[in-house]
């Protein structure tokens, strides 16, 4: 590894705001990632939420990942999780759903209801 | 899987589900062979068990009584003439080694290795991985041990701005030596 210099700097950059981060609940977004998921499509899905939220600069949110939810058709699946509230499960997803949903649901609060589970069964 | 990097994506969640808290990535590429090893230090298989496990009936999971990441991995090898194997042993650990011929018409791409890494270690900040990318011109390793030494304790891995960093410099040093062309 030959960068580990810049490292150096970026640990110092961000030892500030990582204190404050500490102190916040955290929103959990989860994606299913077992073969069903993987074959579908989980993983660009995966980078978008991490890059939307890295842009955004969620500090609140954590992404992770789980494995396989139980409807592999529906794959792939992503659920989110606020303190506090029921959770909401999104299918079918892409990585441009992934954007909107950080930035509709994540940020301004609003469920993007058209990709959600409860709207794909109607 | 259209991408050999998702099939190791595939892998690597056996390795986590084995309890492992290292996980060893290793491509290799030799012009004509693509040779793609995992390496784990979970809790592993007994030898029957490990023999078994290509047979898509074979799984530890209780939900269902299928289980394809390993026999996909296997037949995508196979496709090209090329091979899979596991050697396990209990509380050791596992071995799963696949050797792809990339030459071969039926030979998926590689594809984003750095993707499947770097997400992985985001969401396993608890577990190390190494990763090894080997190529007739050099090779480029990777290590989260290394990368915590200089991080310390109150950086996560992962931090966006590391997330980053890490993404760059693990393509950058494997394009100096030739990788980028085989992904």
């Amino acid at each position: 590894m030959k960068s580990l210099k810049d490292l150096e700097e970026i640990r110092k950059k961000t030892l500030d705001s990582i204190n404050m981060r500490k102190d916040e609940e955290s929103t959990r977004v989860v994606i299913g990632m077992a073969t069903c998921g993987i074959a579908a499509g989980a993983r660009p899905v995966l980078l978008a939420f991490m890059d939307e939220i890295g842009k955004r600069n969620l500090q609140h949110v954590t992404v992770s990942q789980t494995g396989c939810i139980g409807m592999c058709k529906l794959e792939p699946i992503v659920e989110i999780f606020e303190p506090n509230k029921e959770k909401v499960t999104y299918v079918k997803m892409t990585p441009e759903k992934a954007v909107r949903v950080v930035n509709d649901h994540l940020v301004n609060n609003r469920i993007v209801t058209e990709y959600t589970i409860g709207n794909y069964e109607k | 899987m259209n991408e050999i990097s998702l099939h190791v994506l595939d892998i690597i969640q056996n390795s986590i589900k084995a309890g492992a808290d290292l996980i060893v990535i290793v491509i290799e590429f030799d012009g004509e062979r693509l040779t793609v090893t995992i390496t784990d230090n979970g809790c592993g298989m007994d030898a029957e068990t490990a023999a078994r496990v290509t047979d898509p009936f074979v799984t530890s999971r209780t939900t269902r009584r299928v289980g394809l990441g390993i026999p996909l991995f296997k037949a995508s090898a196979e496709a090209t003439g090329g091979s899979l194997t596991v050697r396990s042993e209990k509380g050791v650990g596992t071995v799963v080694q696949a050797i792809f011929y990339y030459g071969h018409i039926d030979c998926p791409p590689l594809g984003s290795m750095t993707q499947t890494i770097v997400s992985q270690i985001v969401c396993h900040t608890d577990v190390d991985f190494a990763y090894s990318f080997v190529t007739p011109r050099g090779r480029m390793d990777f290590s989260t041990r290394e990368v915590r030494q200089v991080l310390g304790d109150d950086v996560p891995l992962d931090t966006p701005e590391v997330v980053v960093w890490m993404r760059e410099s693990i393509d950058n040093e494997i394009n100096e030596i030739g990788g980028g062309s085989i992904q």
